[in-house]
């Protein structure tokens, strides 16, 4: 009797589930995922006559404006390398904002597909955050040629710039998942981030490298090193820029301690992927 | 429809519930939640769908109907995984593709290639595919010449065009459509409808959601009328309609549905009798085709009614009107009657019916547009109408042959065109 009724379930087909964050298709996802971040890079790209150029003006004139006063005329860091370790620094701040920033209103600004077409919802945060890598990859570019400009010798120590990437991509894409998922549920995330955001700058040795700010203090500049975002660029400019800055391991203190922003970045995701997956079936409802 | 009864259904739900939880005081942001951890905690639940239980078999061009607000987009939206369901279970068979809005997802600033590879993959193809079915796509579309615009130079016609275009190229057994063909002109539907026709014949299933009844009783095998979430009827679409004709008198007089069987309209009157003559005068149930017939109906008023319009229609088994005259079409002012008359309609006409079974019909309605029911007679009579030859069409009229040998330049044959 019982196996009857399963026999008879089955002939049925497929059930039909609701919506969620991969729908049960990770190439689906993978595929949609690249067909909506090249669309939309393409738009940026071609968008207007400068194209390219616009997209790459907003972190070379901050960066512009902050050497002028920090290595002209405050002379913060009399090093020659400030500049090339300034602008890595300015890069990749740029790509982990314009990450989560552009996540947390992504679901809202794809709403009439969340309405409409049933796909892995997960795919929204994520272009956003392919996106941002494209953009990444491009400015990276403009870094190379910079330091190279400044008499630093490429090395293999810049291949370890990869897994460091990597780990920054991630951490990025545990965030946009989070916020993409909040959002649609408290509308004041978006203030919320901004001012995170602009206290990432600050915190995450970005302007002052964590050379100077060990002269205030030791522990606080180890402590800051904790934050994933400052031990990756701090690991970046070691590789990158120049050795003689201090690598993750030596700025916090011990390798073990390395465990913390990795635990950090481990955590983050994990939640966030967990939030997004527990909200994806309700987004379109909530929306 | 042919029976399939060792094909399991391709479309099965059952016990389906959906309510939407409506917050009794919005509460959007964080700060307020924190602010007021306790205050608006009630939540009013909207009960969308009230345990449905159906299924569509392989190759059936299902029908859902309601009025607005009775769940049926809801459903669709369940049915296409775009909602998640809170009871039941609901299977399919094959792939599923969702016609719910053309074009989503469409951006402007992007010529047509981009735009139809980005939606063909969003509707369920591989990117290759997509890529490959693209010239296939544009040429449906009648837009080669505007395929390197910017999808924002398009007209309204063209946008349209092509999102349909991209969503008939995506192989599904299943297609959920929800009222697409509200868009575009008469032509535009036409062309809609051929290749849902076309992709019935392949043996697809159709689930076509809308709130038009003429839609359905053209196109549809089976239909469904929810109402308030709730399964009102089920089955061949003709009893559908009636039930949701009903169901709109219904909400205009602010009375009960009618019980099946029970008569439709208001009844501030009533047919009270109406039959069928032949040539010679006698009242029958079986009529030579090409005689002149008329159709006698008997209505006592109990209201004063003004110009109301009486509309007699002829129905053939594949309940399609063949035949329909109306005091709306030829003399609007039939004028005033009052409470207590009795009056007699009378209406003479070529039977010009093919050979075949039909019912009349005839509708009393107030003045207007012939939508405001009085009485519905209807389910009384069932006629045959015989000839002396066999008919390929559903009408057979007086006609006339001349075939005359000659060469290409002899003049063609002299046909009287008028009788």
């Amino acid at each position: 009797m019982a196996s009857a009724t399963v026999a008879r379930r089955t002939d049925l087909g497929e059930p039909i589930k609701g919506p969620s964050a991969l729908a049960g298709d990770f190439r689906r996802t993978l595929t949609l995922t690249t067909a909506i971040a090249k669309n939309d890079f393409k738009l940026r790209f071609f968008g207007s006559v400068l194209g390219y150029l616009w997209q790459l003006m907003r972190p070379l004139m901050l960066f512009g404006v902050l050497y002028l006063m920090f290595a002209v005329i405050f002379k913060v860091s009399t090093e020659p390398s400030f500049g090339v370790a300034l602008l890595l620094g300015i890069v990749l701040y740029t790509f982990f904002a314009e990450a989560t920033a552009g996540a947390v209103t992504c679901v809202m600004d794809r709403e009439n597909l969340v309405r409409k077409i049933h796909f892995p919802r997960l795919v929204i945060p994520m272009a956003v955050v392919l996106v941002a890598t494209f953009n990444l990859g491009l400015n990276l570019i403009v870094v190379f040629i910079f330091a190279l400009a400044n008499g630093i010798a490429p090395s293999l120590s810049w291949l370890g710039l990869i897994p460091l990437l990597l780990l920054l991509i991630v951490f990025a894409a545990g965030l946009a998942m989070l916020l993409a998922a909040l959002y649609v549920r408290y509308r004041d995330v978006e203030p919320i981030w901004d001012v995170v955001l602009q206290l990432t700058f600050y915190g995450s040795l970005i302007l002052v490298p964590y050379e100077v700010v060990r002269r205030a203090s030791e522990l606080g500049a180890s402590a800051l090193v904790a934050n994933p975002l400052a031990a990756i660029l701090q690991e970046a400019r070691h590789l990158v820029v120049d050795p003689s800055y201090a690598s993750a391991a030596n700025a916090l203190g011990s390798p073990t301690l390395l465990l913390v922003p990795l635990a950090l970045v481990t955590a983050t995701f994990a939640l966030g992927l967990w939030v997004f997956n527990r909200e994806a079936p309700r987004i379109a409802e909530l929306l | 429809m042919q029976e399939q009864p060792d094909r399991p259904p391709a479309v099965t739900v059952e016990h389906v519930s959906k309510s939407f939880k409506t917050p009794t005081e919005a509460r959007h942001t964080l700060k307020e939640r924190v602010l007021h951890p306790l205050r608006g905690r009630g939540e009013r639940a909207f009960e969308a769908l009230k345990d449905l239980s159906f299924t569509v078999e392989e190759g059936e061009f299902f029908g859902i109907v309601g009025r607005n607000g009775s769940g049926k987009s809801t459903l669709l939206k369940c049915l296409a995984g775009i909602y998640s369901v809170d009871e039941g279970r609901m299977w399919r068979r094959g792939r599923m593709s969702t016609f719910i809005e053309l074009g989503v997802g469409f951006n402007p600033d992007l010529a047509a290639y981009d735009n139809v590879v980005l939606n063909g993959i969003m509707m369920g193809l591989t990117p290759t595919e997509a890529k490959a079915r693209y010239a296939r796509i544009i040429e449906f579309a009648e837009l080669e010449e505007f395929q390197d615009l910017k999808l924002k130079n398009y007209s309204s016609g063209m946008h349209v065009r092509l999102a349909f275009s991209v969503a008939i190229q995506v192989d599904a057994d299943v297609l959920l459509i929800d009222e697409v063909l509200a868009v575009g002109d008469a032509a535009f539907q036409q062309k809609c409808f051929d290749v849902f026709h076309r992709m019935r014949e392949e043996g697809k299933t159709i689930l076509f959601v809308t709130h038009d009844m003429g839609t359905v009783n053209r196109f549809c095998d089976r239909a469904m009328l929810l109402d308030h979430g709730a399964m009102v009827a089920i089955g061949d679409p003709r009893t559908v309609g009636d039930h949701y004709l009903e169901l709109n008198f219904a909400v205009q007089a602010g009375t009960q549905p009618h019980q099946v069987g029970e008569r439709a309209g208001d009844g501030s009157a009533r047919i009270v009798d109406a039959w069928l003559e032949d040539h010679y005068g006698l009242r029958r149930a079986q009529f030579l085709s090409g005689t002149r017939n008329i159709f006698h109906a008997v209505v006592e008023f109990d209201e004063t009614e003004e110009d109301p319009s009486l509309t007699v229609a002829f129905r053939n088994e594949h309940h399609q009107n063949v035949l329909v005259v109306s005091t709306l079409i030829d003399n609007r002012e039939i004028g005033t009657f009052h409470a207590g008359d009795v009056v007699h309609f009378a209406v003479s006409f070529d039977n010009v019916l093919a050979p075949g079974r039909y019912e009349p019909i005839a509708n009393l309605s107030h003045a207007g547009e012939g939508h405001d029911l009085i009485d519905r007679w209807e389910n009384q009579l069932s006629i045959i109408v015989r000839a002396l030859h066999p008919s390929g069409g559903v009408v057979d009229v007086p006609h006339e042959w001349k075939i005359e040998h000659g060469t290409l330049d002899t003049p063609a044959p002299f046909v009287e065109s008028t009788a």
